[in-house]
């Protein structure tokens, strides 16, 4: 235990400050009262979703949760359930045969169903575009909130559009 | 030339990577595979093409992994009804490989496994969108797919079907268990769900902007792809990257595999209950990850390996911060090492879990990290070094055990190569170009080959053009597709809570096995 609890007291607090929310990510006026923003804003909990994503956009999500970005710590936590999530999180374009699954999670889902198109392929269909195996963007799938550029986004711009989500306007 | 004392003539293709091509019928094929296996060694792809347009039919390519370097061997095959011998008899790994050729191009293995692969019920069975005359623009509305699992029976035997969408930040697939009590009997996989038409869509590109979707075939291993990439078009037209750029590349290469080990160390010990892990290495990885951002201008240097060299280049005082970031990242890791190796728990749970018998990983063509922690002594960066590895003296990383134990291992060790192997390059980086123009190829091209050992395991990618430069075909090979179904065996026997842990050790990729 000893050299556990050492590297740990030598490593310190890494937490960052977030980034305020941008309204210009917005695709959707906010749906959202304030009262419950409130409550989501102490405890968002978000699905994540490959649609068909390269797995780059997987590689900065998955950099939200280390100690500079500390998305725990904001009260923000990925479930494994769309039932159990106030926020999709989706990547990629819709490749065809996610297309179903991906309808199938956004039905689960309980209000208020905020979606988050991740990346340039979430805004665009990106690269892939739109073919016989390619839906394209996220919206051509299901509706979408907020949508974060990038090629991946990185960790900051994501946490930028969750929180925009999650705003007030 | 002959290669393995067989019947054919190869010849080897220009470019850096050693690759050697040899057209056959199908005896001829079925006992040079025979005779790759007997040697030792391996199968490293399997691809089609549509040459109809070219007066003549199709073409079904084999590459293979031998001493020298890669064999690969085309086989003709009639413009109507195109077959060819099933060739998982000899390659068990070839399975997969020949349903994604199918349902790509309708070329069917004689006596073969008939399930489609990468074609679920979301567009017609006849519909094969990498034949040059199929409009792949056509769209079809999806459907639900019965597909034929393999159906364990038996005194409480029941089956657990996890998703395409997973429970976690993971990409989508299927994993089929088939379970008594909490021990897991067969695994099955069914995947496909990303795939996106990249193939089809280079088709649409040129030889000089190719190397953009390469790098977005797995994400994960951006600088693998758009290296290889550049190793194909650079052969095609005869292009040599200056010397300052091909040192470049390996640094990038190297860093890429720094990253993807420290970010798989970190849930290793997470999937095993040690938290703490985690958020150390994931605190390691963005330190990593963002002086790549500051250096280069991209933290999974996406983009950054062109045509013709590198698109961005290093300073004196650059070169330094990474090096000084090198002994900072070693001297923890060496902490956390120690960590690991101390703590009974996390033992307990790596191993003998999840083990890939060193025979079976042979039998099944299983390459990269996970192949030589089953004693699979594959690296290019030492068998086949190009530029600059040929001066680097890498130190392949091998284990025996085939556990999670061996596989973390084999993490571990790479790392602290590969952090040897930056400052080496940082400190011996020629000076010069780094960047000269593509040239165009001029004529109708043959095969270009770019082969690089990602840090997941070995990346091809086989290019052709026309003599205007557009991409006539271009086939982007994942090392993935060579370790998946090395799993289905790994995980039998073992209980179904492992199955996280032995997943994550081999952590694979669904997007670059789906393309
Ligand atoms: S936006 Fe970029 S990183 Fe994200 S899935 Fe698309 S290609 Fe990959």
């Amino acid at each position: 235990m000893y050299p556990i609890f050492k590297q740990i007291l030598k490593t310190g607090i890494k937490s960052e400050v977030p980034p305020q929310p941008d309204q210009a990510l917005r695709v959707t006026a906010a749906r959202l009262e304030d009262a419950m923003l409130k409550t989501l804003g102490r405890a968002l909990v978000i699905r994540h979703i490959d649609a068909g994503s390269c797995n780059g956009c997987e590689v900065e999500i998955h950099a939200l949760s280390n100690p500079y970005y500390n998305l725990e710590g904001l009260g923000i936590r990925f479930a494994a359930s769309p039932k159990h999530a106030d926020l999709l999180l989706v990547t990629g374009p819709v490749a065809k045969n996610m297309e179903t699954a991906l309808k199938r999670a956004y039905e689960c889902t309980p209000a208020p169903k905020l979606v988050v198109a991740v990346g340039d392929c979430g805004i665009s269909g990106g690269i892939f575009g739109e073919s016989y195996a390619s839906c394209g963007r996220v919206a051509n799938v299901i509706p979408v909130d907020v949508i974060v550029p990038g090629c991946p986004p990185t960790p900051e711009a994501l946490l930028t559009g969750i929180l925009t989500a999650i705003s007030a306007r | 030339m002959k290669l393995l004392d067989q019947d054919l003539s190869f010849e080897a293709l220009n470019g850096a990577v050693a690759a050697y091509a040899a057209t056959a019928d199908e005896a001829g094929l079925l006992a040079f595979c025979s005779a790759v296996k007997e040697s030792g060694g391996r199968l490293v792809a399997l691809w089609g093409c549509d040459e109809r347009k070219r007066g003549q039919g199709f073409v079904l390519n084999v590459a293979c992994g031998i001493e020298k370097g890669m064999a690969i061997v085309s086989l003709p095959l009639p413009a109507t009804d195109p077959e060819y011998p099933d060739l998982s008899e000899i390659f068990p790994a070839a399975n997969r490989l020949q349903r994604a050729v199918f349902d790509l191009l309708g070329i069917r293995a004689r006596g073969g496994d008939p399930r489609p692969w990468l074609r679920h019920a979301n567009w017609p069975a006849d519909f094969f969108p990498l034949r040059r005359d199929c409009d792949a623009s056509q769209r079809f509305p999806a459907r639900n797919e019965d597909y034929a699992f393999v159906r364990v029976e038996g005194d409480g035997v029941h089956e657990i079907p996890v998703g395409p969408i997973h429970a976690g930040i993971i990409e989508p697939g299927h994993f089929r268990f088939s379970i008594v009590g909490e021990k897991v009997l067969r695994l099955e996989q069914r995947f496909g769900w990303t795939h996106k038409g990249i193939e089809k869509r280079f088709e649409q590109m040129s030889l000089a902007d190719g190397y953009r979707l390469a790098g977005r075939v797995s994400g994960d291993s951006t600088v693998a792809y758009a290296w290889a990439y550049c190793q194909a078009a650079e052969a095609l037209t005869s292009t040599q990257a200056p010397a300052r750029a091909l040192w470049l590349r390996a640094l990038f290469l190297e860093r890429e595999r720094v990253a993807n080990h420290l970010g798989d160390l970190g849930y290793l010990g997470n999937d095993a209950a040690l938290s703490f892990g985690l958020s150390q290495f994931m605190r390691l990885k963005e330190d990593w990850q963002r002086l790549s951002g500051a250096l280069f201008g991209h933290r999974l240097m996406m983009d950054a390996i062109v045509p013709g060299g590198v698109a961005c280049d290093l300073s004196r005082d650059g070169g330094e911060q990474i090096s000084s970031q090198c002994d900072a990242i070693e001297r923890e890791v060496l902490i956390l090492k120690n960590i690991y190796d101390e703590h009974a728990g996390l033992q307990d749970r790596f191993l003998t879990t999840g083990r890939l018998d060193p025979a079976l990983a042979a039998e099944l063509s299983v390459c990269g990290l996970v192949g030589r922690a089953s004693s699979q002594a594959w690296d290019l960066r030492t068998q086949n070094p190009v530029a600059p590895y040929d001066q680097l003296e890498t130190q392949i990383v091998t284990h025996r055990a085939g556990d999670v134990a061996a596989r973390v291992a084999v993490r571990f060790e790479e790392l602290i190569e590969s952090l040897r192997l930056i400052r080496r390059i940082v400190s011996q980086l020629p000076q010069g170009e780094r960047i000269l123009p593509l040239a165009a190829p001029g004529a109708d091209t043959g095969m270009g080959i770019g082969w690089v050992e990602g840090w997941r395991g070995d990346v091809l990618v086989a290019l052709a053009a026309d003599p205007e430069g557009n991409i006539r075909r271009c086939h982007c090979h994942d090392p993935s597709w060579l370790i998946w179904p090395a799993l289905e065996h790994a995980i039998m026997g073992n209980i179904v809570p492992d199955f996280p842990l032995i997943n994550k050790s081999f952590n694979l990729s669904y997007s670059g096995q789906d393309s």
